[in-house]
């Protein structure tokens, strides 16, 4: 990597555009600019701030500003970014410097909102600069004059490259770069993006060859900025056992709000935003402007919050990662992060969007809102001050996104298997592509890939004389482009306050968990669910006073990550790291040293004990709430068919507990590597969760359309008729495309059984089995879950915490233990 | 907190066979939406929809040709269980007219199979007017038997003992755990309306309004669980947002 190692020459008006306004060129500016007269791809690395937006386009600005009035004008730079609303505020941003240096140079967006007027305009006389998404870029590919539009591209910039890389936009958009670069050799790759813990990943998603070894791509690393001050609220209050709301904290937080001038307040789902923004109010003596935002509200209502924030007008937002993401305020100067972090990475980008000066410290403090939320914090706190970050295991392309782009690149011209192939694998995510897989993509696009083949008269694709691929008709363009996208949105309905004002959108099964009459807050109110109406849920206010049932969002409920986990296992082994922590944590902890054991560093502790006639087993696994849903539903199967009667499980981001009628006694045996065998393959059949990947699968490669020429197909048909599809296919062509890309999925995401396997991998002969006479301390917190479901209202936390008074006098040996020993 | 197993229904175990009369028959609704009438020894299916993957391949869409195997398998295997003299299927028994024509040569052979042994009558279904008879069986409007009417849509003023298809009824039933919604029967004892058979079929609302209209007195469900069938009142339904 080189930092700065050819410095550029800034042309004098540059250089007196800096000058103006008292600024000096950031060294990885000057960098940047080196890197494009040498005609190298360069990846920026750097900190939120610090003009990384305009190391990215100054480039591009100056050879344009050089280009001779008489030059012809078409096409030069294209920059891609996953958030529409940043590419419109992109656009403010760099008209200013446009105007002061008077450059005549067209700058225009193009997103799904764009009229189809200056849609089609832009593509007889695009501008120099195009501001798009990567769904509006594969739609632009997928017309026959692509290769006339993007002739002349010289340079393509892609933002938040960290965000995109290694999801699935991300490999649309890899797709589609490989295109662009085969219709303008000579382009040039730039990538933005936040620190993160492997760049040579995103060197070999950036580089033309999709190899992490490119010697095209010069990195080039901003310089941090000053370390963040991150602070853990201690509490004098009784730290809670369970609960992720943190309630007790918030005096102490509005305090903070008080006390600063701009505060962001992150939380981790949607419902505890609700939660924490009512709880705030309840607190705002002095009426502080104080807004929420999340992403179910109205976009319209989510625009005017950002907008106050940008005039300055607010003093605090509470919002979930809906913006982790986006336009960058001068003026925060806290970020409160309420509830664990689960991530280090996602730490520091919450964290970044306080103080955008490089010279002064981003100030942030983590409430946490139990105990072994508590250990999370520190271990947070402590990643970032080593700066060792998440690191995601690297996974290969959708075959469903390579679904799409077959058929979108047959929409532009007709196609030659072995060409297109060798195009597709110098996208990184498809670098390892093997060509079988290729071919049963196209098949699926031409006639659907099943083995039985009876669709070839159905064929949406023909081979011509020369053995090129075509669309077989118009109407297969038409809906290609309607159901473009990889974003598959869970079906939702819109929240609307009697027959007026539309207040956002629900996932469709929250409200069908709901009764008419039933309260929930949302969009900070509380309101009584009274009918749905086609795709509308319609409510009305409720009476003041009443107990509210909150919605249950499992949307934005991020897993605790692989990293943090393994320091929180660390923290817990080794005592000498206890004193920094609060004394009700350590007195915990000391307890359970007593009373059990502590989960080893390496392996796997396994307490069981009895209660209430019932036979527990906690698994101590810190693999994050997803693989232990997973990993319940399979032990569960094998424990009945050992006949222990089992009756439930639940699952934390920590551990995961299971009750049944008999103990387990071969616990070893019950967490054997084989469960991976035929207890998934027939959970598989079954899940719902399996059935949702399925689907979101089957939009994405086109089987199933969201919208059909005419008509829109509602959400709930999508689902309904997918599971169907499920069912039948995987009885009759379980290898099929679609459902190798199902499992592919589910190794992550909401099943995250490739994380669970590794898991079972690492812990085979080293697991420590506990058999105790009652519940252990450390095992208190996650039977606390169990059925809080069915408790609603803000006074959970509450009500959990005199349970627990039971619970902990039995883990302490203060009290007899109940029926147990 | 999650139930125990991933399924629809199960907790609650089925108290012996579940019987249902129309019209003072004794009626046997089987977990795989078929419905068996002991007394005539008659096997009842509606809405097979065979050939309904292909007829949305024709129009671009290119599902799983699987379905019409599927349909016929379960079928196959309801038969080999009760060993019915009659077998009846309430109409839309085919998806579209020219569906009979897109059968495989192995859907042809499943169907021919099945006739030899016993007597098949194809009820004539409004996606289906005119169902071939070339495969085997008898093809009628409607058939009347034994106080009991077999049609394929129910009639607005029926007189009492009507078995009938055509809406594809499901219900959502409201557990203290979770929810679940399932194909299902709904009859009052006057009229019965089948669930629909076919692999792809999809499904509607028993609470929605044109099958609360055709039950003006309320009307009782028999869900289709993996193992059994279970029986709830009206009360204990709810809509399926």
């Amino acid at each position: 990597m080189a930092e700065a190692a050819a410095q550029a020459s800034l042309p004098p008006a540059f250089a007196a555009w800096f000058e103006a306004h008292g600024w000096a060129p950031h060294p990885h500016q000057l960098a940047m600019l080196a890197a494009a007269e040498a005609g190298r791809a360069a990846l920026l690395i750097a900190p939120t701030g610090g003009g990384k937006t305009l190391a990215g386009f100054m480039p591009s600005l100056v050879e344009l500003a050089g280009q001779p009035a008489e030059a012809p004008r078409g096409l030069h730079t294209l920059y891609v970014s996953p958030l529409k609303a940043l590419a419109v505020d992109i656009e403010r941003n760099l008209m200013a410097p446009l105007r002061d240096l008077e450059l005549d140079i067209a700058v225009e967006t193009r997103t799904g909102d764009t009229p189809q007027a200056k849609r089609q305009r832009q593509r007889k006389t695009p501008p120099e600069i195009l501001l798009t998404t990567p769904e509006s870029l594969a739609l632009l590919l997928s017309y026959h004059d692509a290769p006339e539009i993007f002739a002349g591209l010289r340079s393509v910039v892609v933002d938040e490259l960290h965000a995109l890389a290694g999801g699935k936009r991300g490999d649309l958009l890899a797709l589609g770069l490989s295109r662009l670069q085969a219709l303008a050799p000579g382009l040039r790759r730039v990538g933005l993006s936040a620190t993160v813990h492997d760049p040579a990943r995103l060197v070999a998603w950036l580089s033309p060859s999709g190899r992490a070894d490119d010697a095209a791509v010069e990195t080039v690393v901003g310089r941090g900025g000053v370390r963040p001050e991150i602070e853990i609220l201690t509490t004098e209050q009784r730290l809670p056992w369970s609960g992720h709301m943190a309630l007790h904290a918030l005096e102490e937080v509005y305090r903070r709000i008080r006390a600063s001038g701009v505060t962001l307040v992150f939380v981790n789902t949607r419902a505890q935003a609700e939660l924490v923004f009512q709880e705030l109010w309840r607190l705002n003596e002095e009426a502080l402007p104080i807004a929420l935002h999340h992403g179910s509200l109205a976009v319209e209502q989510r625009r005017r919050v950002e907008a106050a924030m940008a005039r300055g007008s607010l003093r605090a937002v509470v919002a979930t990662s809906s913006l982790d993401l986006g336009i960058d305020w001068a003026g925060v100067d806290l970020v409160v992060q309420v509830g664990a972090p689960k991530g280090v990475s996602r730490l520091l980008q919450r964290l970044g969007r306080a103080n955008h000066r490089l010279d002064a410290p981003s100030r942030c403090l983590l409430v946490p809102a139990n105990r072994f939320e508590v250990l999370e914090c520190r271990a947070a706190r402590d990643g970032v001050e080593a700066m060792t970050l998440d690191g995601e295991p690297p996974r290969a392309g959708g075959l469903d996104v390579l679904a799409q782009h077959i058929l979108g690149m047959a929409c532009s011209a007709p196609l030659d298997a072995g060409a297109l192939y060798a195009e597709v694998t110098r996208a990184a995510p498809y670098a390892g592509l093997a060509r079988r897989d290729f071919d049963d993509a196209l098949q699926f696009v031409a006639t659907g890939g099943y083995a039985l083949r009876t669709y070839e008269r159905f064929r949406r694709l023909v081979q011509d004389r020369a053995g090129r691929w075509r669309v077989a008709s118009p109407q297969h363009v038409k809906r290609y482009r309607m159901n473009l996208g990889v974003i598959v949105e869970a079906p939702t309905l819109k929240v609307r306050l009697g027959r007026g004002r539309r207040l956002g959108e629900v996932e469709e099964y929250f409200v069908q968990g709901l009764v008419p009459g039933d309260t929930f807050v949302f969009a900070g109110q509380l309101l009584r669910f009274e009918a749905v109406r086609e795709t509308d849920v319609i409510v009305s206010k409720a009476a003041a006073g009443q107990e509210p049932k909150v919605p249950a969002y499992v949307g934005g409920r991020l897993p605790l990550s692989t990293h943090l986990a393994d320091r929180v296992r660390a923290m817990l082994e080794d005592d000498g790291s206890w004193p920094g922590l609060p004394d009700q944590v350590g007195e915990w902890l000391r307890l359970q040293r007593r009373r059990s054991v502590l989960p080893p560093a390496e392996g796997l502790l396994v307490e069981t004990f009895p209660r209430g006639g019932k036979q527990f087993l906690v698994a101590y696994s810190f693999e994050g709430r997803n693989a232990h849903q997973t990993l319940g539903m399979l032990l569960t199967r094998r424990m009945e068919r050992a006949g222990l009667g089992p009756l439930g499980f639940v699952a934390t981001d920590y551990v995961i507990a299971v009750w049944s009628l008999q103990p387990a006694r071969d616990v070893a045996g019950l967490f054997d590597q084989d469960m991976l065998g035929d207890d998934l393959e027939e959970w598989m059949a079954e899940s719902t969760l399996l059935k949702r990947t399925f689907r979101n699968v089957a939009v994405i490669a086109g089987l199933i359309e969201r919208r059909a020429p005419g008509q829109q197909k509602s959400g709930r048909q999508v689902t309904f008729s997918a599971d169907l599809i499920y069912d039948v296919l995987r009885k009759h062509q379980p290898d099929h495309l679609l459902l190798r890309a199902t499992r592919a999925d589910a190794a992550g995401g909401l099943t995250d059984i490739g994380r669970l396997a590794a898991m079972l991998a690492r812990v085979q002969g080293k697991i420590l089995h506990r058999p105790l006479d009652r519940v252990s301390p450390l095992a208190v917190p996650v039977l606390l879950e169990i059925g809080r479901e069915q408790v609603a209202g803000s006074a959970l936390d509450d009500l959990l915490d005199a349970a627990a008074a039971e619970l902990i006098a039995e883990a302490t040996g203060e009290a007899p233990g109940g029926g147990a020993s | 907190m999650q139930s125990v197993l991933d399924s629809p229904l199960p907790l609650t175990k089925p108290a012996g066979r579940l019987e249902l009369a129309v019209n003072g028959r004794a009626l046997v609704p089987e977990p795989c939406g078929a419905l068996w009438w002991p007394g005539r020894e008659t096997l009842v299916v509606a809405d097979l929809h065979l050939e309904k993957g292909s007829a949305y391949a024709a129009r671009g869409q290119l599902l799983p040709p699987y379905d019409t195997a599927a349909t016929l398998e379960r079928l196959a295997a309801a038969v080999a269980r009760r060993r019915p003299r009659r077998l009846v299927c309430l109409g839309d028994s085919f998806h579209d007219r020219a569906a009979a024509a897109r059968l495989a040569p192995e859907a042809r052979a499943a169907i021919r199979r099945l006739a030899a042994g016993l007597e098949w009558i194809w009820i004539a279904g409004n996606h289906d007017p005119e169902p071939p008879e070339e495969l085997g069986g008898r093809v009628l409007p409607a058939l009347e038997q034994d106080g009991l009417v077999l049609r394929h849509e129910a009639a607005r003023d029926a007189v009492a003992g009507e078995l009938s298809g055509h809406f594809h009824p499901k219900a959502r039933v409201d557990l203290k755990a979770r929810a679940i919604s399932a194909r299902c029967f709904v009859g009052d004892g006057r009229r019965l309306i089948l669930p629909a058979f076919g692999a792809f079929a999809g499904g509607l609302d028993v609470l929605s309004p044109p099958l609360r209209a055709l039950f003006p007195a309320g009307f009782e469900v028999a869900l289709l669980g993996r193992r059994a069938v279970y029986r709830f009142p009206h009360s204990r339904l709810v809509p399926i947002a």
